[in-house]
């Protein structure tokens, strides 16, 4: 194993050079802060030197008051709009993001970041910790969803934005949406947390943990310290994402998908091979998966959404969190999502309307399950496109 | 920036209480339905308006229009937002489809500095007239539902209204009767002639905590 990422360690080993090129070197903008200006964690360690790598889509205007910034999910990344360097795959939400789209990059300047703890280029446990020349494994502090907005707050400065147009986000980008409101409230103009909480459940607590430990449990993760074996704890985390993928689906959206469809054979084999395709189908997730995520990536993160409460935080009243807000707010949320519920997205609704904050509420019809927010969704992409240009609007932002 | 008031291209309803609402107030409409109201007072007044529907459909359209909205029910949610947050709490012919109108009324008032409740008049003569010689559940054009397709579950005349308000102790600051032809009637008129005539009301009302 190299200490230092090199470009010839591409394509080598599943992708694993190139993955751990990308986290180090990543092919998007790199935002790296010296030693001397460290970030602060809610754990109280400090934490430098920090790079946060990120895209930007669009020009931002002269008085600067039309930057979006999108707060991406879990496994999700800077490559919003744009080809991912280590899956080639079109960004995540190409459906919302680009000329003419909803968010619309003629009109907005959109800037996505990787998560402080991700393994795209900003600092994380994939990343060089300089003390060593080794990458951090868990030797990185642990983080919440409040230390990535800190780290983010630290590039929107960096790019000379006040006041962000408007910060979105679903799932945990959600929680970071809300993060921003509740933390920065003057910074947002307006928010739109998606498919989101103010608070992990218990539930999704569980599932985490589900996850951490098939890592964990993988001889090959050798204790964090795989970098050093040369080693990936590839089924602990395939086993961990082919769970967590159960999960962001609903139960109509897998029988509609494969019912109990057998997978390339006319009948059952009466062994564990993948007979049923839903079975190939979550092997091939998992598997392709670990070809472009880091596991200790995957445990830090997962636990800075465990983390996550925004009441508890503030007294245990949601509402506190929002008091004296001028951000306009659109939550949205669907219909058959059981991970985070529309009774979750309720909750932050009522806490905005305790302040009487000016928000928008809707739950869209779908039986995609959580994922519905990556998919084209028509009435979803009509909505933020609406409360984009009514805010527009009240921002002063040419039409 | 702000359009004048048109007559014929809104509901009379619609119009009056555009009148009644001050240039650039905070407004809750609460069963906003497609968001008409909201846009016409963004529209003249300028207001600061947000909405509260129980169809997610209505709903959905409402955002999608730029309008500031939320799913909701008037019975339940009503209860979440502080007192005094807004200069006005509209309820625009739904009084008559909720469940506790008498607590959704108090919440109006607690919420807004005023109230504005609009309702179709139970006590309007082809009402009467409808019950009194067939016998039967009226059905106009402002209650086009059979009696077991209704969502109104508490229609009242406009004496019975006002019955109420006296009982809430809040304060008629204006009311207004409109007949089948979307017309006024006289301020003249008794509120016996207004409850005959009147096919539905809208009364501006003012809490006395509000004063």
């Amino acid at each position: 194993m190299p200490a230092h990422p090199n470009a010839a360690d591409a394509g080598a080993d599943n992708g694993r050079g190139l993955r751990f090129a990308e986290a180090n070197n990543p092919s998007s903008k790199l935002l790296r802060l010296p030693e001397s200006e460290p970030l602060r964690l809610a754990c109280d360690q400090l934490l430098a030197p920090i790079s946060i790598a990120y895209e930007t889509y669009g020009e931002l205007n002269a008085d600067k008051s039309n930057a979006i910034l999108i707060c991406h999910a879990l496994t999700l990344d800077q490559y919003v709009a744009s080809t991912n360097p280590v899956t080639k795959k079109p960004g995540w939400w190409s459906t919302l993001v680009g000329s003419g789209k909803p968010i619309d990059t003629d009109r907005f300047f959109v800037i996505c970041p990787n998560i402080l703890g991700g393994c795209m280029g900003s600092t994380g446990p994939a990343s060089i910790d300089p003390a060593t020349g080794k990458p951090y494994g868990l030797g990185f502090p642990m983080i919440t969803i409040g230390d990535m907005v800190n780290a983010q707050v630290r590039l929107i400065d960096h790019l000379g934005i006040d006041q962000l147009f408007s910060v979105i986000g679903g799932s945990m980008g959600g929680m970071q949406v809300l993060e921003w409101a509740a933390s920065h409230s003057q910074r947002v103009f307006s928010a739109v947390p998606i498919a989101t909480a103010a608070w992990h459940s218990s539930q999704n607590i569980a599932f985490h943990e589900v996850g951490r430990q098939a890592v964990m449990a993988d001889p090959d993760w050798c204790g964090g310290d795989y970098h050093a074996f040369g080693k990936v704890p590839r089924n602990g985390l395939a086993v961990a994402r082919m769970a967590a993928h159960i999960t962001y689906l609903s139960e109509e959206a897998l029988h509609r998908k494969f019912g109990r469809n057998l997978q390339e054979r006319s009948k059952v084999t009466f062994s564990f091979s993948a007979d049923f395709q839903v079975e190939s189908y979550l092997r091939h997730q998992g598997s392709t998966f670990v070809d472009r995520f880091d596991p200790n990536s995957y445990l830090y993160i997962t636990r800075a959404m465990d983390y996550f409460d925004l009441a508890a935080e503030h007294d245990d009243v949601l509402a506190n969190a929002f008091r004296g807000t001028k951000t306009r707010f659109c939550v949205v949320s669907f219909t058959s999502d059981w991970l985070y519920p529309t009774r979750e997205s309720r909750e932050i609704v009522h806490a905005l309307n305790a302040v009487a904050a000016n928000v928008s509420f809707v739950e869209i019809e779908s039986n995609n399950g959580h994922d519905a927010f990556l998919l084209e969704e028509p009435e979803f992409s009509a909505t933020v496109r609406g409360f984009l240009s009514a805010a527009g609007k009240r921002r002063g932002l040419a039409g | 920036m702000q359009k004048p008031l048109v007559p014929g291209e809104h509901r009379v309803d619609h119009l009056l209480i555009a009148e009644l609402v001050e240039p650039g107030s905070r407004v809750l409409d609460v069963g906003c339905g497609d968001g008409a109201l909201l846009q016409l007072l963004t529209e003249t007044k300028s207001t600061d308006g947000r909405g509260m529907e129980l169809s997610r459909e209505r709903v959905n359209a409402c955002v999608m229009r730029g309008l500031s909205v939320i799913q909701g029910d008037a019975d339940r949610d009503l209860a979440d937002y502080p007192d005094q947050a807004f200069d006005y709490a509209i309820l625009s012919l739904t009084i008559q489809a909720t469940r506790y109108p008498k607590t959704v009324l108090e919440n109006l008032l607690r919420i807004g500095r005023r109230a504005i409740v609009s309702f179709p008049n139970f006590g309007h003569w082809r009402v009467r007239f409808d019950l009194l010689f067939n016998g039967r559940m009226p059905r106009t054009e402002n209650l086009p539902e059979t009696w077991y397709a209704s969502p109104n579950a508490h229609l009242c005349t406009i004496k019975d209204f006002a019955d109420l308000v006296a009982q809430m102790n809040a304060e008629v600051e204006e009311a207004v009767a409109f007949n089948t032809s979307g017309q006024r009637l006289p301020i003249r008129h008794s509120i016996s002639l207004q409850n005959l005539f009147g096919e539905k009301a809208v009364f501006l009302l003012r809490g006395r905590r509000g004063q």
